[in-house]
């Protein structure tokens, strides 16, 4: 079932449209991933999906109800994570989930029930009575994202959550994505980080320039660029001495020794491993790693759109240090 | 049930991370003081104070709501927090009464600080304090409002306080409370009866003093209808600009 369906949705700030007639959908139960450089249209998409922007033409519909003239009741379900941290300075941890409870109608005692399970949950117990301006990066985007959930949401929007903050934080805001999704929230999420996307993610889409331009599983998205299967072999020993032997050997795959103790091998069809392990076993050298090399997401990304994938991330961290 | 947590909370939120601040406490105190010494300095003859009383109130109030509602609105706007209150299942009107709310109170508090200080100073036994208590409140809404008009043209601080007093500063010579509208040059009048101040202070005037010049009921329908008009077209401007 489709708890998200965007329809023709395009958004115009005068003459420059920031998001051209992009259609999609996202299943529940699913994490989306939703990629593009700066200016690609994805906050955009984001705030007419949320009700802090109005769509130009074509519809955008959460759980069922139209953005455009149902989006009290759309908001009901969802929890949104801006780009920003964007709690109160002046109040601390515990009394800012507490606040964004009360805005969603809960009673003083589940609010502060749940406002100190999501405390613990995100290992922010001890600062929970420390004003939100003492937070660190870190700590203010984990608090964000618990007052995002502090009314169990069906739909999370998680905007660039790991942009800017440590390696360690972004880490454990990953397993908590992980943890939010197996108890059945749905994430939309946006991110600049491919291997993010990548270990997330079930399906992604790609957005430049406003308009999507690929949109799909991950494996299927993989499959746009593995033109050849891929086998890397590892030994104990040095191998590279038996390169010219294995390619005589075995004249249809392209052989490759990229370290002294590892082969690769390249092939347009699947490969049958059986008789390269009795060659080695032959050989007395056993193999004790064999890995299937898949393209990274990354490449996929490039090859989509063109668009050089560090001079993106410099652009954002550049934007999330200012 | 659940929207009126919601405004409960917004109210309490205001109340204490803007209302309740010490520098806003003082302000309210020092406010009126002020301006009842201007006027006892400046008069050569003895003051009444119960003549400087409905100036002094509306002026508090005015000063208190407009510039506090439209730099606490620009302030959470430029911050972003703002942000977390639209995207809360709350219908936009109510929402922004919530904020307006905190405003609104803050000026009735604002108003009664003169009214206890004069209560030292003179008897203010025979007033009719339900026309004034209405009067405060409405002078309180509109300048509220105001502020709120001004909130949503501007995007620093800085601009929401210089705007503010654009508006502030002709009212007070305009709304009749200082130079009576009868002696205001006849092409200035028409100026004064699109005030809402004006209309506000003459009812404290005749509450107080009995020397308005509108008749009550005038005078409440009129601030009544100015309410209902700068809380629609506030709304309008709202839903313009902040969902964009």
């Amino acid at each position: 079932m489709d708890i998200i369906e965007v329809d023709q949705l395009t958004k115009r700030y005068g003459g420059l449209a920031a998001v051209d007639q992009i259609s999609f959908s996202v299943h529940e139960g699913e994490i989306f991933g939703f990629l593009g450089p700066n200016g690609a249209g994805k906050t955009t998409t984001i705030n007419v999906l949320t009700g802090l922007a109005r769509a130009t033409s074509g519809s955008a519909r959460v759980s069922g109800f139209e953005c455009a003239g149902e989006i009290k009741k759309a908001q009901q379900i969802m929890g949104i994570v801006p780009d920003e941290s964007n709690l109160y300075e002046e109040f601390d941890g515990f009394e800012n989930l507490c606040f964004c409870a009360a805005l969603y109608g809960m009673q003083k005692g589940a609010r502060e029930k749940k406002a100190k399970e999501l405390l613990e949950k995100f290992g922010l117990t001890e600062a929970g009575g420390k004003p939100f301006r003492a937070y660190s990066r870190g700590m203010k985007r984990k608090l964000t994202i618990a007052a995002g959930i502090i009314h169990d949401p069906k739909v999370l929007f998680l905007d660039e959550p790991t942009t800017g903050i440590d390696v360690a934080s972004a880490r454990q805001i990953r397993q908590l994505i992980q943890k939010l999704n197996q108890t059945g929230t749905t994430i939309f999420l946006t991110t600049h980080y491919i291997e993010e996307a990548e270990r997330l993610c079930n399906r992604i889409a790609f957005i430049v320039g406003g308009k999507i331009v690929r949109i799909g599983h991950l494996d299927e998205l993989m499959r746009e660029v593995q033109h050849e299967h891929v086998v890397q072999l590892a030994f104990a020993e040095g191998v590279s001495n038996l390169k010219p032997s294995i390619q005589e050997n075995y004249p249809d795959v392209v052989v490759e020794v990229p370290e002294n103790q590892t082969v690769r091998l390249r092939s347009s069809q699947p490969m049958n491993l059986t008789p390269f392990m009795r060659f080695f076993e032959q050989k007395n050298l056993p193999v004790y790693e064999a890995r299937i090399m898949r393209p990274s997401l990354e490449e996929v990304f490039v090859k989509i759109t063109g668009i050089e994938l560090q001079k993106m991330k410099q652009e954002k961290e550049g934007k999330g240090k200012q | 049930m659940k929207s009126w947590i919601a405004f409960w909370n917004i109210l309490m939120k205001d109340m204490r991370n803007y209302y309740l601040k010490p520098p806003n406490i003082s302000w309210g105190l020092v406010f009126p003081v002020a301006w009842t010494l201007m006027f006892f300095l400046k008069s050569p003859t003895k003051v009444d104070v119960r003549e400087l009383l409905p100036g002094v109130m509306s002026l508090s109030v005015l000063f208190g709501t407009t510039s506090m509602l439209a730099v606490t609105m620009t302030f959470e706007r430029r911050s972003r927090s703002f942000e977390r209150l639209l995207l809360a299942p709350l219908d936009l009107n109510f929402l922004m009464l919530a904020k307006t709310s905190g405003a609104i109170l803050f000026g009735l508090v604002n108003a009664f600080v003169p009214v206890l200080f004069a209560s030292f100073l003179t008897s203010l036994s025979d007033i009719r304090w339900l026309p004034v208590l209405g009067a405060v409140f409405l002078i309180a809404v509109t300048s509220t409002l105001l502020g709120l008009f001004i909130a949503v043209s501007v995007k620093e601080i800085f601009e929401a306080q210089t705007f503010s007093n654009f508006f502030r500063f002709p009212m007070i010579f305009l709304c009749g409370l200082f130079i009576p509208l009868q002696t205001l040059p006849l092409f200035l009048r028409p100026l004064s009866y699109i005030l809402p101040l004006t209309y506000g202070a003459d009812i404290l005037k005749s509450s107080i003093n009995q020397n308005g010049q509108l008749g009550l009921l005038v005078n409440f329908t009129i601030l009544l209808g100015f309410s209902v008009a700068l809380f629609a077209l506030s709304m309008r401007n709202v839903k313009r600009k902040w969902i964009y």
